[in-house]
């Protein structure tokens, strides 16, 4: 069997003629990720996308018929970024804008994965919901703050849509495996090599050379191993490559942690085949007994203004903190009639300053747009006038390269949720539909 | 005095999720990793980062002569005090310790 990654995020790009190649023989199954958290937790919250619309409409019109001339069933993961409902709708209406173009006719299956603040406090009050981190215990006030939550699904959800013959699927926040690994073990393949080969499939050719996330990769399947060919004839995979890449974001390269166990590469092996190609074998799945799946959540924490600067005079590098915490206080002053304390928060975030030149983002979250551009004039104003002992300096304490020098940034987010939820089944929080484009 | 960098082909930082930091030393030569691996200390790393030797993760991955460094961020990922979102820059402190 033959599964084809278009790249490893869809936007990203890829080239078309290494997508020619791939679909020059028979494809069975094509998926692509099309979201992630590393841009932070904005992306949930504000219901926007960290993707282009153009360069995703792209990815997916050249990729779209493709597909459905092959029967290969589409699996896209993670919509519109970060994958709530909005994300889903974001996505869903760049996939219909091209079926209209192109005149394309196909099943479309959807799974929701969102879930609300009472099914995570359910879970929080009953002792399901577990942390991850030391550094970030779970709490009820912040559950409750939340502006959205989803749950990363596994392969269960894709599995049904794939049972009911859809062409194409697309998920709310899913696991990057569970794209390539759904209709793998679907067709009956062994489950500790579809999450292998999935974990690797999904960044695309980032485990060939030379590297690439925004590139078409593909594998093919077998009963006791797996293969990894880019498509592309000018990258090629290599065993350190392939090898290296359960490194790569990942806390433990032996384990790959799934809602449904865990895939274990202690006994993996990786044989170089031919040139460009390089066979995987030995990974193996353990089942988890009791089953759980990740839940994301983040909520508002108020509003940003910023104003960056630079100060280039080794004086006033040295009186920064006095600087700060003068400036700090002429705010705390002003503001009290006005506002409260814990209505605004101040940080300074710099760069360099030991050598040549300091730079410095003054940085305030408000709890209104209002309060942070106040405070944030106030700091800035006082922080380029502030005086110091020795100052010779004194037309002004920094560089800016804007005009304006204060920028709004708007709403903040913040994770409030990033916990594991024990489930009774990993179908619990999807939502499956289908249409007919 | 040779510091942990000058021992390493590739030696990088990244988020594993936005919870924690992990980092991947990879180096040329099995020898160059088994020497890392028996001289590197996990105090030295709780003191380059101010973070508990006991939330250290060490690591390795003989199969592409790699060790792998895991601890919790303090600051997570988006929090307000945060400065490196994708965490891709954190790397500095363990590649100056002196091996």
């Amino acid at each position: 069997m033959k599964i084809v990654a278009l790249n490893g995020l869809l936007g990203y790009g890829y080239s078309e003629e290494a997508l020619n190649i791939a679909f020059s023989e028979k494809v069975d199954y094509i998926g692509v990720d099309a979201g992630s958290t590393d841009p932070g937790p904005y992306y949930l919250g504000s219901g926007k996308s960290f993707t282009d619309r153009g360069a995703v409409k792209r990815d997916l019109s050249l990729a779209l018929p493709k597909a459905l001339e092959h029967k290969a069933p589409f699996i896209i993961g993670t919509a519109g970024g970060a994958g709530s409902s909005e994300h889903v709708e974001w996505l869903k209406e760049i996939l219909l804008e091209i079926a209209k173009e192109k005149n394309l006719h196909f099943k479309l299956g959807t799974v929701l994965s969102d879930v609300s603040t009472e099914y995570v406090l359910e879970k929080f009050d009953s002792g399901k919901l577990i942390d991850m981190s030391s550094e970030f215990s779970a709490n009820k006030s912040t559950i409750k703050e939340s502006a959205r939550i989803v749950s990363q699904i596994g392969i269960a959800p894709i599995i049904e849509l794939l049972k009911k013959d859809v062409d194409i699927i697309v998920c709310g926040r899913a696991c990057d495996t569970a794209i390539y690994a759904a209709p793998c073990i679907y067709e009956g393949y062994k489950h500790g090599l579809a999450f292998h080969m999935a974990k690797i499939m999904e960044c695309g050719a980032m485990c060939s050379e030379p590297v690439a996330a925004a590139d078409v990769m593909q594998a093919y399947m077998y009963d006791d191993c797996f293969e990894l060919r880019p498509a592309n004839p000018i990258r090629k995979c290599t065993v350190d490559r392939v090898a290296a890449h359960t490194l790569y974001e990942q806390s433990n390269p032996y384990l790959i942690f799934e809602p449904d166990g865990v895939c274990d590469l202690t006994n993996s092996r990786f044989e170089q085949i031919d040139e460009r190609t390089v066979r995987v074998s030995g990974s193996v799945f353990h089942e988890a007994e009791e089953k759980t799946l990740k839940i994301e959540g983040v909520r508002c924490a108020g509003y940003r203004t910023i104003s960056p600067a630079t100060i280039y005079d080794p004086k006033t590098i040295e009186n920064f903190d006095f600087i700060t915490d003068a400036v700090t206080e002429f705010v705390k002053e002003n503001t009290k009639k006005t506002m409260s304390d814990d209505s605004y928060k101040i940080f300074f975030k710099t760069s360099g300053g030991k050598e040549s030149s300091m730079g410095v983002i003054i940085d305030v979250v408000g709890k209104t747009q209002e309060i942070a551009d106040t405070v944030c004039a106030l700091v800035r104003s006082r922080m380029l006038h502030c005086d110091y002992e020795g100052r010779k300096s004194t037309a002004g304490n920094l560089a800016f390269p804007f005009s304006p020098s204060d920028i709004h940034v708007g709403e903040v987010y913040e994770f409030s949720v990033f916990h594991l939820a024990k489930v009774d089944s990993l179908m619990e929080t999807a939502e499956i539909m289908i249409e007919e484009v | 005095m040779k510091k942990l960098i000058d021992y390493t082909k590739i030696l990088r930082s990244k988020n594993a999720g936005p919870l924690f930091i992990t980092f991947d030393l990879i180096f040329n030569t099995k020898e160059d990793m088994e020497y890392v691996e028996q001289r590197l200390k996990k105090s030295d790393i709780s003191r380059a980062y101010g973070v508990s030797e006991e939330k250290i993760d060490i690591i390795s991955y003989g199969v592409v002569n790699s060790i792998k460094i895991t601890f919790p961020r303090k600051n997570i990922s988006g929090s307000l005090a945060d400065n490196d979102i994708y965490g891709c820059q954190q790397h500095i402190p363990l590649a100056n310790i002196i091996i």
